[in-house]
């Protein structure tokens, strides 16, 4: 809201589908045509507002009172209509969020996480000895899809079996989060079975004795939780904390494969390497969408929004917003990104970034060490995908260092 | 680089509640003190070598002169028995001038928590708040009735809408599981008490968004917050220079003025961003992130408020 204009207008219109398949596979375009109508506007085809301005999406973030989480991150109000499944702490308000929330910073948080430093290190040096070895590879397929499914799903403590649902149940919930389209469809199809497999690894008994997933379940002895919201959150963990840095990993290497230079001086200062992953993921979003419930009447953006509305956030279009990012569309590791919204911000601001952060720092520093150059060998090709940001493959050759 | 120092004389020694003392400071030639922000405290120079630090209470809109509020603790050092048994009015006191660990960052709403003596640097902060029209409320708990320094003073001013009083004798403790189970939008907490009180309010702030809990601890001695700060040097062996950092400066702001990246949030040793391997000398561990194991390896430490310890003068660190 700016201070000059205070009246209060009706959200402009527009027939924009940010759901089509070319929204989805080249956003930003999508993200303009918004911006051009303003930080709030009316989607005609899905009923909802489109926020797309950071002040706006930061505001509506942080104000968990008037814009609420348990009416769903995705389309349907679930307090209203039943969701696919029972919610989970994404999908819930205080105080029930309050003691989900506290059960899980106490076991994830940074000195936690700091622990993992150690075990998380070899399997990235490994699996860059591997890729820099073929040379020619492709950065999703061989190196963002194995390597967090090659360490979180010990650190969470869940057995061998049926890790093989992870990627589909994450896309699943992920893809729940947009409109029950064709996209929608396809990620729900075997859903019944993976989500009974997913469940089962929740289970106490089903979890390792030194892994997060059984000090959540030492919060539900202690009385802090029931053991269903145990069992909630070991499945938030399972499905937020996989296709996410996925394609945290993924969409890094991509911005950094089409920036050579950028590559280079991080190989002289590989400290910088945080930054590097915190301005990809401000560029590059891979949680770009979800909704919230408006609980009052309000105004955003100096647009009437009436209680019970719908909002569709934009992440991806906020952390570009030029009236907050100069030159926002450009990767610049000279940028001091902190403050984007790719990890959400305020209430539900993402209780794994410390480990998605680990993750891809690491693999990024293993392959600093081992690769003079990262060159692209073709196009990347996005990902079809309601909500997430992410390539299906990136084609890469990973130019061996010599020093 | 010493810190600046204010010759001041005690104008008023006025006992405010069970072993607290209050004492007023003035300037000799009556001039007015620097500007501080509420949250600020300073070094009082008790005796030789003996400094203490003290919040200020009084008003930052009134710098005719400071006022600090003592409690009495049996402590080795015998600091805050020093400022009981032997400051009298009249006399002259060195002290250092304000300085602000614990700023009042601008919200929409506020929580404010004291425990005993802990009221100090929340006083001026309710006055900010109040001035400028914020949502607000108060807990402040002690043992009792006549452990609580200007407790009355507090309720008459803004009223039992926004000041909760709480003497454990006939209230039992604050129930701060009940205050603290509902988390508001735009809302910061600032708790200043006991150690025991801070847990309990870290533990449930987990609930509350990232970074809404700004505490200030009273370490040891539980006589002031933080030990006393003195200027040490930190070598940045990446880029091989050597930087001082001051008495009121942190290392983090210390290396970012010389142009140094350091990935930073919370900047107050709560998240763990700001790690940075030490490779030489001995660092005095001041967040809450580190294990203990950790601390006591000293091979990495949060720089953006942890800092060198007593007797050592220099800091390698990887940057
Ligand atoms: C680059 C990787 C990641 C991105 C971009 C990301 C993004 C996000 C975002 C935007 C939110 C906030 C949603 C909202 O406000 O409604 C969130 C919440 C959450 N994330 Fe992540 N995430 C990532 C990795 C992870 C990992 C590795 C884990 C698990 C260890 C995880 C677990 C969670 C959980 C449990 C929440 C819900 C917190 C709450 O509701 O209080 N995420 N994430
Ligand atoms: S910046 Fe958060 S611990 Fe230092």
């Amino acid at each position: 809201m700016t201070a000059v204009d205070t009246t209060v207008r009706e959200a402009p219109v527009l027939p924009v589908d940010p759901f089509s398949h070319e929204s989805i596979l080249d956003p930003y375009p999508m993200h303009a045509q918004l911006r051009s109508a303003g930080p709030v506007a009316w989607l005609e085809k899905y009923g909802c507002f489109a926020v797309n301005g950071f002040e706006e999406v930061y505001e509506v973030l942080t104000d968990f009172e008037t814009y609420c989480s348990s009416g769903g991150l995705g389309p349907k109000d679930i307090r209203k209509q039943t969701s696919w499944r029972p919610p989970s702490i994404l999908e819930s308000d205080p105080p029930t969020h309050t003691v989900m929330r506290r059960a899980l910073t106490g076991v994830i948080n940074p000195s936690s996480v700091r622990a993992l430093r150690g075990p998380f290190t070899g399997p990235a040096e490994d699996l860059a000895d591997a890729v820099v070895a073929r040379g020619a590879i492709d950065a999703v397929r061989d190196l963002a899809e194995v390597y967090p499914l090659r360490v979180f799903p010990d650190a969470v403590g869940i057995p061998e079996e049926g890790r093989e649902h992870l990627l589909p149940y994450g896309n699943m919930v992920f893809n729940a989060f947009g409109p029950e389209n064709d996209i929608h469809r396809e990620a729900f199809a075997h859903g019944e079975e993976r989500s009974a497999a997913i469940m089962r690894n929740c289970a106490r008994q089903n979890l390792s004795d030194s892994g997060f997933g059984a000090r959540i379940w030492e919060r539900a002895h202690e009385g802090l939780i029931t053991p269903e919201q145990a069992t909630l959150l070991v499945r938030a963990l399972l499905s937020a904390g996989v296709d996410t840095t996925v394609f945290g990993i993924g969409n890094t290497l991509k911005v950094l494969s089409e920036r050579p230079d950028a590559w280079a001086a991080l190989r002289k200062n590989p400290h910088l390497a945080k930054f590097a992953v915190d301005e990809a993921l401000r560029v590059e979003s891979p949680f770009q969408k979800f909704h919230r419930t408006a609980t009052v009447d309000a105004v955003l953006g100096g647009v009437h929004i009436p209680e019970g509305a719908k909002l569709l956030l934009f992440l991806g279009a906020a952390n570009r917003d030029p009236r907050r990012w100069a030159d926002g569309d450009r990767f610049d590791l000279e940028r001091t990104a902190a403050g984007h919204v790719a990890f959400g911000m305020g209430l539900h601001q993402c209780v794994g970034q410390p480990i998605a952060r680990l993750e891809i720092e690491l693999v990024l520093q293993a392959l600093l060490k081992r690769v003079e150059r990262l060159e692209p060998t073709g196009e990347p090709v996005p990902i079809l995908h309601n909500v997430l940001r992410g390539f299906e493959s990136i084609p890469v050759r990973l130019v061996p260092a010599t020093d | 680089m010493i810190n600046e120092t204010l010759s001041v004389t005690v104008d008023r020694v006025e006992k405010v509640a069970t072993d607290v003392v209050s004492l007023v400071l003035t300037r000799p030639d009556g001039a007015h003190f620097p500007a501080w922000q509420p949250g600020s405290h300073i070094d009082v120079h008790i005796d030789e070598g003996l400094t203490r630090q003290y919040s200020l209470c009084s008003s930052p809109s009134d710098l005719s002169h400071l006022r600090i509020a003592v409690l009495k603790v049996p402590d080795s050092r015998g600091g805050s028995i020093a400022v009981h048994e032997r400051v009298s009015e009249g006399q002259r006191l060195i002290i250092s001038t304000p300085r602000n660990n614990f700023p009042l960052t601008d919200s929409r709403k506020y929580l404010f928590l004291a425990g005993g003596i802990g009221i100090t640097p929340i006083v001026p902060m309710l006055e900010w708040a109040e001035s400028h029209g914020r949502d607000w409320r108060l807990f402040y708990g002690a043992r009792d009735a006549g452990r609580m320094a200007f407790a009355e003073q507090l309720e008459q001013r803004y009223g039992t809408g926004r000041v909760t009083l709480v003497p454990e004798d006939s209230h039992g403790r604050v129930d701060l599981e009940s205050v603290l189970g509902l988390p508001r939008a735009h809302m910061l907490v600032y708790a200043c008490g006991p150690s025991g009180m801070l847990r309990a309010v870290e533990d449930l702030c987990m609930g509350w968004p990232p970074g809404v809990l700004k505490t200030e601890r009273f370490v040891a001695t539980e006589l002031g917050p933080g030990s006393t700060d003195q200027p040490f040097e930190v070598e940045l062996a990446r880029t091989g220079t050597t930087v001082t950092v001051p008495a009121d400066t942190t290392i983090l702001e210390a290396v970012e003025a010389v142009g140094v990246r350091v990935l930073s949030s919370c900047r107050h040793g709560l998240c763990g961003t700001c790690e940075t391997g030490v490779l030489a000398g001995m660092p005095e561990h001041r967040d809450a992130v580190l294990t203990d194991e950790d601390r006591e390896a000293g091979q990495v430490m949060m720089i953006c408020c942890s800092r060198a310890a007593a007797g050592c003068d220099r800091l390698t660190l990887d940057l």
